[in-house]
């Protein structure tokens, strides 16, 4: 989960999502890739070496490519980190675009995988027997990475929410954590009236946090099956969610401040944010970011929808795949399953990484983990249960990326105008609609 | 040239007896204007609100590069916190992520020299061609430049990028430098210039006394371009200094990035799941980023005043 993109960026991205368009419709000369690779052939690939190109910004891959080219010593992982999520998806469209210099693996976000499977920008990883790691993975994040008998990526982490909530907040004013969405309106009246400089959380309209909570709503709002797209945001269980955020809004208890910026990162640490629902990959954000209030967060599990409903959802989390255009597809592939599926998954966990795969987040090792940071509390535990919690029939639009676009354009009103929050769903309907039939969409 | 200088001098004690008296009405309101300037407050407080306008940001640049990151959120924003970490940031910028912060500061500087130095010398070039030398299609050059003057280099941004990538130099320097290359400003600032600064007569006189083009131009024109040149320089050093846009969308490999898009990497680490947040090294690199630039203004002052004022007073 990432700040949306500036005006300038996201018009770069729709150039160059349309010049992936059109490739698709031109180029699928990667008939090779479908064809079935043994292990033997990786072996054999392994040991004649070679070199792997990666994009990817997690931190921790790092020391993973250091450990995978000690293990190998004829690979070479040419790892280019460019840390930020625009430009990344805008390098990858134009290289695939240009058909120059595409990497041979490249980290994806879950919600922009439809994007680049659909166009046939990415290899299908079954043939190399990545269908067979399906047990491995909790369900969210392997849902995210296939579709029918296609493996798109493997995935690398995971974002199962937890609501972070600054205890020393709460205890002051003597607000009970909330445990259901109505009680959380009920401690954001509480804690505003008590400090009228204390909001229940920031939120100045984010696509990302909108979706997931639908997701744990029980919402669809979108069908996808194949080019056949199907948006709806009027159904029952996303009612659940404009209700009680548009309430939220009207009251005025959320503070209007964009996530991920410097005055976020300030409100978090200074007591102006009381919670903060997120994916479990932030406690390592919580530390460098917002220092100063070591020992005062601790992690919950996400309030429900109605009393006793334990449904979880995801934010965030993200894949290494193989792009078609990629080269030494064996070697690649090698990488990706080495620090996804085999040993490099405890090098990342070791260095606070949140795992997809099920055996990980079920150690006690990992589950017993304290968190200085939350004052010795074993967080992993809420963060595990929350990942067992999640549905998995949700998927996002093959064109989410330009959605969470213009999500600020048209739900994004509903936070500053006055505006109503299912109003403001509509028109995001409307303009997704209309951006996926012009892309030659089927779209409901 | 010694007379406006005396004239411009407050402490002229002739004028303090009582202008419009005996001198001539027209002379009067002149003398009065350039001599002893009239008080505005209007001009006054909109200097202020000028100076307050460009200089609040740097104090507060320079102010907040003293703190840690916990300094940096629970201080004020215009005064010191209660730690001074200066130097460790200063330290910290230079050897964080294995040093790559010099890394970026060598790429700018090869960026300046190959890119803002080689269109300072195209524009030299073409500019004393463009201003003593007649040649057909000169009109049309004058208003293909004018028009090129016009034309934001971030529009251009987007069609180079799909040019340099068919002929695959996107994700190297050159993809930096080649664009650099060109300033229509530069040029027409240099033509101009030379129109001005070298009389034809000069030209005239070495071609008679039998200097080749090559040396009429090195020996004769060049030492009276200098101003011009320093003046171009100058701003294409900023330009490329400065440049974001193209290196964002040309440069993958961060090793090759410029120091711009090297500090909104590491800006946007802070908005990056697992990312580092590292506001005060961002802090400290925007401060020792703007430095050089300050350097080479205040040591090229001289040189960059004349250039302005060329041509602007009759000899």
């Amino acid at each position: 989960m990432r700040r949306t993109t500036g005006r300038l960026l996201r018009g770069l991205a729709l150039l160059s999502t349309l010049a992936l368009g059109a490739t698709a419709c031109g180029g699928s000369d990667d008939d090779s890739g479908q064809k079935a690779v043994s292990a033997g052939d990786i072996q054999a690939a392994l040991k004649k070496g070679g070199t792997v190109n990666v994009w990817a910004w997690e931190p921790t891959l790092k020391s993973v490519a250091a450990d995978f080219e000690k293990k190998y010593p004829k690979v070479k992982i040419n790892l280019v980190s460019e840390r930020s999520g625009d430009k990344h998806y805008t390098a990858l469209s134009n290289a695939i675009s240009a058909e120059k210099g595409v990497p041979d693996v490249a980290q994806v976000e879950y919600f922009a995988l439809g994007q680049y499977a659909l166009t046939k920008g990415l290899t299908d990883l079954a043939p190399f027997g990545a269908d067979k790691l399906a047990s491995k993975y909790s369900p969210g994040p392997w849902n995210a990475v296939s579709e029918d008998k296609a493996v798109y990526g493997l995935p690398m982490d995971a974002g199962p929410m937890a609501l972070f909530y600054n205890k020393k907040i709460f205890d002051k004013y003597k607000v009970a954590v909330p445990t259901t969405w109505d009680e959380y309106v009920e401690a954001a009246r509480k804690l505003h009236k008590a400090d009228p400089k204390v909001f229940i959380a920031a939120d100045a309209g984010d696509a990302g946090l909108t979706t997931s909570l639908l997701w744990q709503a029980g919402s669809r709002p979108y069908k996808v099956d194949g080019t056949n797209v199907e948006i709806n945001f009027a159904d029952a269980n996303a009612k659940k969610y404009t209700d009680t955020w548009q309430k939220l809004i009207d009251e005025k208890l959320l503070a209007p401040i964009n996530g991920w910026t410097d005055d976020w990162y300030k409100g978090l640490g200074d007591g102006t944010l009381a919670t903060l629902p997120s994916g479990a990959w932030m406690p390592a954000n919580f530390v460098t970011g917002v220092p100063q209030a070591k020992g005062d967060w601790r992690a919950a599990p996400m309030p429900a929808w109605t009393k006793g409903d334990k449904a979880s959802t995801e934010n965030g989390g993200s894949s290494l795949t193989l792009p078609a255009l990629g080269k030494n597809k064996e070697l690649a592939y090698a990488f990706v399953k080495y620090a996804n599926a085999e040993e490099g998954v405890q090098t990342r966990v070791k260095q606070g990484a949140f795992p997809a795969t099920t055996a990980d987040l079920q150690s006690s090792e990992f589950q017993n983990t304290k968190f200085d940071y939350f004052g010795g509390q074993q967080a992993n535990k809420v963060f595990a249960q929350s990942a067992a919690n999640v549905a998995d029939d949700w998927s996002y639009l093959p064109f989410q990326q330009y959605a969470n676009s213009i999500f600020n354009d048209t739900v994004g009103k509903a936070y500053i105008s006055g505006t109503k929050l299912a109003d403001g769903l509509k028109a995001w309907q409307d303009a997704s609609v209309k951006y996926g039939k012009e892309q030659g969409f089927t779209v409901k | 040239m010694s007379t406006p200088v005396t004239t411009a001098s407050p402490s002229a004690p002739a004028e303090t007896g009582g202008p419009g008296k005996s001198a001539p009405r027209l002379r009067g309101p002149r003398r009065h204007s350039v001599g002893k300037p009239k008080r505005s407050v209007l001009l006054t407080v909109m200097t202020s609100l000028l100076v307050i306008y460009t200089v609040v940001p740097l104090i507060w640049l320079a102010i907040n590069a003293t703190k840690t990151q916990t300094g940096l959120s629970d201080s004020s924003g215009l005064w010191f916190a209660h730690d001074f970490a200066l130097w460790d940031n200063i330290r910290d910028t230079f050897t964080y992520d294995d040093g790559v912060f010099t890394r970026w500061l060598l790429n700018t500087l090869l960026y300046v020299v190959l890119g803002a130095g080689g269109a300072t010398l195209l524009a030299v070039l073409g500019g004393y061609a463009l201003a003593k030398f007649d040649f057909p299609g000169k009109r049309g050059i004058f208003a293909m430049v004018i028009g090129a003057v016009a034309v934001p280099g971030t529009a251009l941004a987007v069609p180079t990028f799909l040019m340099f990538s068919k002929m695959g130099l996107t994700d190297t320097p050159w993809a930096v430098i080649i664009p650099s290359l060109v300033s229509p400003f530069g040029l027409y600032l240099m033509w101009v210039f030379a129109t001005e600064a070298i009389p034809t007569e000069l030209l005239e006189a070495a071609r008679i006394d039998g200097a080749g083009e090559a040396r009429t131009f090195f020996t004769v024109s060049l030492p009276l371009l200098a101003p011009g040149i320093v003046t171009v320089l100058l701003f294409t050093t900023v330009a490329t200094w400065n440049n974001y846009f193209l290196p964002l969308i040309m440069l993958k490999d961060s090793d090759w990035y410029p120091l711009t898009l090297g500090l909104s990497v590491w800006n946007s680490q802070a908005e990056t799941i697992g990312g580092e947040v590292i506001y005060n090294l961002v802090i400290t690199g925007s401060l020792l980023t703007i430095v050089p630039l300050i350097a080479a203004f205040l040591l090229l002052q001289k040189y960059w005043q004349s250039g302005l004022a060329a041509g602007s007073v009759k000899e």
